[in-house]
């Protein structure tokens, strides 16, 4: 090693211990770290990585287990602006890849590199929560939307100009997105206001009315109101209360899952730009019914931009005793600490989101035991959905008779809906459990439907002959994502995009999901180019009804439904592109597989042997 | 019953487990057999193969990382189950590039041993052909990525000399990859390198220098279809 | 009425012609074998060109080449059952052990930069009687519809045996005994 190279380590290693030390060199802040130096350096390089192992007391394989796990982290220079198009399909449906090309074309590289003097690099990533302002794209936390041609080439010439990311924003959104703490050119959208959320709500008042009840009464008011989770799975939320804790420990946890990664939602980003009051006082209500002192908000790493505003909130409520030491002035104190991810959809997962949380890999544990008993550094630990805090709150705000009045017997309230897709009105929708997806169609301006996906791809797509179902826990049931499919979009490539999805997304640590998606997206491609056959449509039912009965999560658990829903729901589109008068047919095709050979050795590709294929069929 | 042990049946077969046991352990303890690939001995179970799905209740639950309950019913052989666990591993087979005629694990794998517990001749899925490289920077240990079924023992299983951590998962999704600390080539001793093997269930981990010591036709597997070919 | 020989065809594609070995190590059976069938197309018997519809075809080796997608074209146009014989039928094999590599890097190693390459005279090959590389090398099943397989590198002279006897017998080799399989 020469003197340069000593110098520039030694110089290295400072900074990383100043990163270290501002985490106090707290190993669960593993992520946090690596998101610092991802951003001071644009890349994780094996010698930051050595580095960070040796200065936090950790194995280098740890190290680069979680380095590598996380889409936002890299090994390679990602560029001084890093430029992320999001490709989820309403991305697509809205005109992404013309985006991609503008930028293509203006930066003059494509997609999955990095200019030569490392000034911008272009990456594609999926759902970043704007499906209702598409295309939307990602720069150093920066979100930009509604994006046009003419937007890429000025946002372009200003990162060649060296100007700061924020400075290239050139409208902002509405409400408090317009905040100087915020600055986004995000917009809220809330079509429809209820009476639950996005209404007056003065802090504090939640927090009263449950030390009025006492810890175990709110429990008891939680589970009268019939609060079940709102991030999807729908479990009993006073119940889950009830379970931590009746958990034995000195220490319990309460969670706040803010990683809306499902491809279609975006409610969570609202309620927290609006109402993150809200959202807080239902953690702190929750902390003081199952005794807990402390509280994670996981910031999903796309929302990375509301971070300083949400730690401003927390600070003034600290200021009014709302957090922290003695709460309004009593024995109970409670506070609230904002974890940020690095891009992985898998970390919605509960399991998988207390294990990002402690800085490791987001892989989902095995189970049981369950988070209610051994969660977040094994002490019992609730976690849930941003939207189910801040419906406690007004559960214990307004009571729980209140709340049951709302929606059907069995699914008490109101669902927050994040409605997307062919339709006038993309945006917000408060509305009570039980209303049919015709009604949502009619208020949110959808006409000539051709299919609705409820639930994200995870959910189910339904047909028009299915219009009349109705949205609770009984029948559809919902984290909120809502996509219309006009009559004139290819489901298909939609299914295709939503496999991939999964396809990226699969944390990679059980056979069924990790390869079964892939396998599922062969079989698929094969039905699309018109070699499958009806076998190959039971082919995919089956591995899918294997993927889903083996895998380890609910990612894999459900990652075939946009193929099994489309092919229950939409039977004839795949009919139609199936040969059913034979039993077996090749993908192989000749002209493709010499191209390459005849290319390198300079010959005309002869396809003589292929004018008598008969599709590679049995003869009688 | 003692106190501590606990009663369930598999396949109707009355058993009896300790409490806190796996319905794996369970079942090897009562003489059935559930497959494994990735429960190995002492190891924490990681629950990263699936092959041991078994049905309780209704449903599927690895039967490696369940416990086995006072009053249990597991199904294990069963049509059903018998074919999920054989598109696994026909999964495990597609996924990577297990070409048995060129591996020194050949007759000693447990994989292609499960292959061949499920009479399978080709898988249903097609071949994905991955391109890996092999590390073989070590002084006594090579990593033939393609072959790694990604079942973690070694992760779980070996420490450096000095007891460090030096066997690592990383990237995510197909990428998944087993690493290996090659900052200190010197980490991984002979000893080590000839434990990484014998913990590795198929040729993913070949200590170096050893091949074919035991010829191919004479080895752990080739033994036990030998007998059994004789006795049909 | 004596009853009529079945009609037997064999080929190495992509293959070492190990499996063709393997079915000669069946030593003296192979007296009680001619007894029960007659080879038609087959490198036993040297006769290049089908010239009737078989009852069995044995497929020994993958497609790597325009020629071997050919060869297995007619086989599966004039056989009532064919059968994939060996990994590298099966699987693709010890030459799929290329396949990712990108063919114009394979010609480069193979034909004028290896080690074992005459630098002054090197060329790609490109006379148009050469068959075409393909991409990668195909497990048979891909390109035409396959009827049955028998694992082994090769298979066992005694696996050949019984399946023989189970196809001539009109049986299903979900029959056969699993123990005489190998994968290596």
């Amino acid at each position: 090693m020469n003197e340069r190279t000593i110098l520039d380590l030694n110089e290295t290693r400072n900074v990383i211990i100043e990163i270290i030390d501002q985490v106090r060199g707290d190993r669960t802040q593993l992520l946090a770290v690596l998101r610092e130096c991802q951003s001071r350096w644009r890349h994780l390089s094996p010698q930051v990585i050595t580095l960070i192992a040796e200065e936090m007391d950790l194995s280098r394989v740890h190290v680069e287990g979680v380095a590598t796990f996380y889409h936002f982290l890299s090994r390679t220079h990602r560029g001084n602006y890093t430029v992320y198009v999001n490709t989820s399909a309403t991305a697509e449906m809205a005109g992404s890849h013309a985006i991609v090309k503008a930028f293509e074309r203006e930066v003059g590289i494509s997609f999955g590199e990095t200019t030569s003097d490392r000034q911008i690099g272009l990456r594609t990533t999926s759902c970043i929560g704007m499906c209702d302002q598409e295309p939307a794209i990602l720069i150093n936390d920066v979100v930009f939307t509604r994006m046009t041609d003419a937007k890429v080439t000025k946002i372009v010439a200003g990162m060649k100009a060296n100007r700061p990311v924020r400075d290239l924003v050139e409208s902002l959104g509405d409400g408090k997105n317009a905040l100087e703490e915020i600055h986004a050119e995000v917009s809220n959208h809330i079509r429809v206001r209820g009476p639950v959320f996005f209404t007056d709500f003065e802090p504090g008042t939640a927090l009263k009315a449950a030390m009025n009840h006492g810890a175990l009464e709110v429990i008891d008011e939680v589970k009268q109101s019939g609060l079940r989770g709102r991030g999807g799975a729908g479990f009993d939320t006073g119940q889950k209360w009830g379970f931590c804790r009746a958990a034995e420990s000195e220490t319990r946890y309460v969670m706040c899952n803010a990683d809306e990664g499902e491809p279609g939602t975006f409610k969570d980003r609202v309620l927290l730009t609006e109402m993150p009051e809200l959202i807080f006082e239902g953690m702190a209500v929750a902390g003081y019914a199952i005794e807990a002192k402390h509280g994670i908000l996981y910031l999903r790493g796309e929302y990375a931009y509301l971070k300083d505003y949400l730690e401003n909130v927390l600070t003034k409520m600290r200021q009014e005793h709302l957090l922290g030491r003695r709460i309004l002035g009593t024995r109970f104190s409670f506070d609230i600490q904002i974890k940020v991810g690095a891009g992985a959809y898998i970390c919605g997962e509960e399991s998988a989101l207390i294990e990002s949380a402690e800085g490791k890999r987001g892989q989902p544990r095995n189970r049981p035991p369950y988070p209610v008993t051994s969660g977040y550094l094994r002490r019992p630990t609730i976690v849930n959905n941003v939207e189910t805090f801040g419906a406690a709150a007004k559960i214990i705000l307004n009571g729980a008779a209140w709340f049951r009045k709302m929606g059907t017997p069995a699914s008490s309230g109101v669902k927050v809906l994040s409605v997307a897709g062919d339709c006038e009105r993309p945006g917000i929708y408060e509305v009570e459990w039980g209303m049919s997806i015709r009604e949502l169609l009619a208020i949110c301006g959808a006409k000539d439907v051709l299919a609705v996906q409820v639930g994200g791809p995870s959910g189910q797509c339904i047909s028009q002959n299915e219009f009349d179902r109705k949205l609770c826990f009984s029948d559809l049931s919902t984290g909120g994502a809502v996509t219309i499919f006009g009559q004139k979009r290819d489901l298909l490539s939609i299914v295709h995009n939503y496999m991939e999805f999964f396809e990226d997304e699969s944390c990679g640590f059980c056979v069924p999901c990790r390869t079964g998606n892939t396998l599922l997206i062969k079989a698929l491609e094969k039905i699309m180019v018109g070699n499958g056959t009806a076998a190959d449509i039971e082919n995919i039912k089956q591995l899918g009804k294997t993927i889903k009965a083996t895998s380890r999560c609910g990612l894999g658990q459900s990652s075939p439904h946009p193929l099994l829903s489309t092919i229950r729901n939409f039977t004839e589109i795949y009919q139609k592109k199936v040969r059913a008068d034979v039993d077996f047919l090749s993908q192989f095709d000749l002209k493709f597989a010499v191209i390459d050979s005849c290319v390198a050795a300079n010959r005309k590709p002869n396809l003589e042997i292929d004018s008598e294929v008969v599709d590679g069929t049995r003869p009688n | 019953m003692e106190q501590g042990q606990i009663s369930l049946t598999i396949d109707g077969k009355e058993c009896v487990a300790k409490e806190g046991q796996s319905i794996v352990q369970a079942a090897r303890e009562n003489g059935l057999f559930i497959p494994t690939l990735c429960d190995f001995r002492s190891l924490s179970p990681a629950g990263t193969c699936r092959v041991c799905t078994v049905k309780v209740g209704g449903r599927f639950v690895p039967g490696c990382t369940s416990p086995a309950v006072n009053g249990m019913v597991v199904e294990n052989e069963t049509a059903e189950l018998t074919d999920l666990r054989r598109a696994l591993v026909e999964m495990l087979i597609v996924e990577g590039n297990h070409m048995c005629p060129s591996c020194e694990k050949s007759g000693n794998c447990e994989l292609q041993e499960l292959a061949h517990h499920y009479r399978i001749v080709v898988p249903r899925y097609p071949f994905l052909f991955p391109v890996q490289k092999v590390e073989a920077r070590m002084a006594h240990l090579f990593i033939e990525h393609k072959r790694c079924i990604q079942c973690l023992r070694c992760v779980r299983g070996v420490r450096a000399k000095d007891g460090h951590e030096i066997f690592g998962f990383m990237r995510r999704g197909s990428d998944v990859r087993i690493t290996v600390d090659v900052t200190d080539p010197e980490a991984v001793s002979e000893a080590t390198a000839k434990k990484a093997m014998e913990i590795c269930p198929v040729g993913a981990l070949i200590q170096k220098r050893v091949g074919f010591r035991v010829p191919i036709g004479q080895r752990r597997f080739d033994r036990k279809h030998e007998k059994d070919g004789k006795q049909l | 009425m004596k009853k009529k020989k079945l009609v037997l065809a064999t080929t190495s594609l992509a293959g070492c012609f190990g499996c063709h070995m393997s079915l000669l190590d069946i030593d003296e059976r192979i007296l009680d074998l001619v007894e029960l069938v007659t080879f038609d197309k087959s490198p036993i018997d040297d006769i290049k060109e089908f010239t009737q519809m078989c009852d069995i075809g044995l497929i020994e080796g993958g497609c790597c080449n325009s020629e071997n997608v050919r060869v297995l074209r007619d086989f599966r146009k004039h056989c009532k059952i064919l059968v994939s014989v060996g990994q590298c039928a099966i699987t693709g094999g010890l030459p799929a052990l290329r396949n990712g590599i990108p063919v114009a890097e394979l010609f480069k190693e193979a034909f004028l930069t290896g080690p074992t390459v005459d630098s002054k005279s090197s060329q790609i090959p490109n006379d148009e009687e050469i068959p075409m590389l393909l991409d990668r090398v195909y497990p048979c099943h891909e390109i035409v519809k396959i009827d049955g397989y028998l694992p082994g590198c090769p298979p066992r002279a005694d696996l050949l045996w019984e399946a023989l006897n189970l196809l001539i017998a009109g049986k299903s080799l979900d029959e056969l005994n699993f123990d005489l399989v190998r994968y290596d």
